[in-house]
């Protein structure tokens, strides 16, 4: 499979689509894509709008499920313990808890900040203070926003500004201590600043946790990614480290894509 | 599409090429117009008068109440009205202490409300959070279909069907009391306060619910933790409203709650309210313009000016939730 076609694999890998296809009642929105996520590393899918990029992200924590309808075929499997996230038998709120996910628009919770941040906490039912006052700062100060708001900790989230939202919302998804962070277009509704802060950090988490992330942004694919996967029309049409996706990439689709020949 | 010659020129051309355009001289059209605009503004006009005919009745109504209220408070001080713990304008020696049907109001409303706010705010969660499309199809006619009984219907079913079974219960409870109808009040004003909850809660963004669920939330977690406290004016307003249709409501306590009136706070006491009142002296042999006649308009004004205040606020909650999304 996706193993000997690619030689330059990452060394460890976190989790491995085989075979994986979706369905929205009964259009194929995925075709057998076989992607493989290396540990500690970025990933980043690229494709025009529609190729299916955000529901191939939303199918690993299954965010699919809830909404009627919606079909799997195929597999997710997380490393190292080697569980299919899309079998029947898993929990779909298992699977949320290890994966994390920051969604395109900032989507604080009418609650304060250190309310919005510990929200994982307390879905898992842990109430004992002090782990959560640290568990807060710890992941605010990975999210690169705890000098900014440690004063104002229970203000309510919607008084910050768009990207320190986003960031307050990476914080949110820090704190449950993901093994994989999803990022659908993180940085689709923020400014250049914001922008850049956002790649920033996500440059620096990849030392703590395994992250994919859908752009539509080829220069953010190329500045925050080691590995990059084009998609067209539901299809993989070709999986590689960045710099080869974007310096020689294979097939022409890939090479019309990113010169900006169509998209 | 645009050949590159395209001008103005050519667009005139094509104009007066048209057939439809081209069969009329320009002044004949011009004519049409007028005609068409004064048709309108006869449209207009008597749109307005239909607007401005609910305003007239609407201060016609508050004239009325105020000009016979001033009338009764000339005979009767308003620091009687508001202080004195009686109100027997029947008798000879005639009392008009407007607590008495107060206290009566806001218990059977807070009666009413004990029942309405929790029933109504699980059903809205239900509905709006758990319910299939399937069974919020049936459920929600049907919830709507209660609230369109006649509150007479109401008042008998308290009175003939709650009252008894409560009586099962608390054997020394009086065959008219304010509990039965304030519980059966509760169950009329369900459906205001679920189906604006509802509504409120479905306003809430989907992204915020992906938000929690992409967290490992639960549904219920979602609902209690996410969904509610952003809904939380909506669903205030709600019960606002909830309060004022239950202070406002008549037919269910004139029926099952007795119309004495009685300085009470225990709801398994008969008292009359404001409402039963009015119906008691508008329905009675007092003469016109004797002072027993003129509490209606004083109590009826009372009554108005609690259900406006709550109206007033009710609509402000509600106007404020939805300017945030």
């Amino acid at each position: 499979m996706i193993r000997e076609k690619l030689p330059q694999l990452p060394h460890r890998i976190k989790a491995e689509t085989h075979h994986l296809s979706f369905y929205y009642g009964h259009t194929r929105a995925l075709k057998d894509i076989n992607l493989v996520l290396g540990d500690n590393q970025v990933t980043a899918l690229i494709g025009p709008s529609g190729c299916g990029k955000s529901t191939l992200l939303r199918s690993f924590n299954r965010m699919h499920d809830l909404y009627a309808g919606n079909r799997y075929e195929g597999e997710i499997v997380l490393y190292p313990d080697n569980t299919n996230l899309l079998d029947p038998g898993v929990d779909p709120i298992e699977v949320r808890m290890r994966l994390s996910m920051v969604f395109q628009k900032p989507n604080p919770f009418p609650k304060s900040i250190y309310e919005n941040v510990i929200y994982g906490q307390r879905v898992r039912g842990i109430k004992k203070r002090s782990v959560l006052d640290d568990k807060c700062e710890e992941a605010l100060t990975n999210a690169a926003l705890w000098n900014e708001v440690k004063d104002r900790l229970h203000d309510m989230a919607f008084a910050l500004s768009g990207g320190q939202q986003q960031r307050l919302c990476i914080a949110r998804a820090l704190a449950t201590d993901p093994e994989i962070l999803l990022f659908d277009e993180p940085t689709a509704s923020l400014d250049p600043i914001a922008t850049a802060s956002i790649e920033e950090l996500i440059h620096e988490l990849k030392q703590k946790v395994t992250i994919l992330i859908v752009t539509h942004n080829m220069q953010q694919a190329a500045r925050v990614s080691d590995y990059t996967a084009y998609m067209y029309l539901g299809e993989m049409i070709e999986f590689g480290p960045t710099d080869e996706i974007f310096i020689k990439p294979k097939d022409k689709r890939t090479e019309d894509y990113i010169t900006g020949r169509f998209g | 599409m645009c050949a590159p010659e395209f001008s103005i020129k050519n667009m005139n051309s094509s104009l007066s090429n048209s057939p439809v355009l081209a069969a009329r001289p320009v002044s004949d059209r011009l004519a049409k117009r007028l005609s068409r605009h004064i048709g309108e503004r006869l449209i207009e006009a008597v749109l307005f008068a239909a607007a401005a005919a609910s305003v007239f009745i609407t201060l016609g109504i508050v004239y009325v109440l105020v000009s016979e209220s001033i009338e009764f408070f000339k005979q009767i001080s308003i620091v009687d009205f508001l202080t004195d713990t009686q109100w027997t304008p029947l008798f000879d020696d005639a009392h008009y202490g407007i607590m008495v049907l107060l206290s009566g109001t806001a218990v059977s409303s807070l009666v009413a409300l004990g029942v309405a706010i929790p029933l109504g705010t699980t059903i809205a969660i239900y509905l709006s959070e758990f319910a299939s499309p399937r069974n919020r199809e049936i459920a929600k006619p049907i919830l709507e279909l209660l609230s369109s009984i006649p509150t007479v219907v109401f008042g008998y079913f308290a009175l003939l069907f709650v009252t008894p079974l409560l009586q099962h219960l608390m054997p020394e409870l009086p065959g008219f009391n304010l509990l039965s109808a304030g519980l059966v009040m509760g169950i009329m004003i369900t459906p205001i306060v679920s189906s604006l909850s509802e509504d409120a809660m479905r306003a809430v963004p989907m992204a915020m619910r992906e938000g929690s669920y992409a967290m490992g939330a639960t549904r219920l977690q979602t609902a209690l933790r996410v969904i509610f406290p952003a809904a939380i004016s909506g669903i205030g307003a709600a019960y606002i409203l909830g309060v004022a249709r239950a202070v406002g409501e008549t037919m269910i306590l004139a029926v099952a709650a007795g119309m004495q009136p009685n300085l009470v706070w225990d709801p398994r006491e008969p008292a009359a309210t404001i409402t039963s009142f009015i119906v008691q002296v508008a329905l009675g042999d007092l003469p016109h313009g004797s002072t027993g006649y003129l509490t209606i308009f004083a109590a009826g004004l009372t009554l108005m000016l609690f259900t406006l205040v709550f109206n007033i606020f009710g609509f402000w909650l509600q106007r404020r939730y939805r300017e945030r999304y």
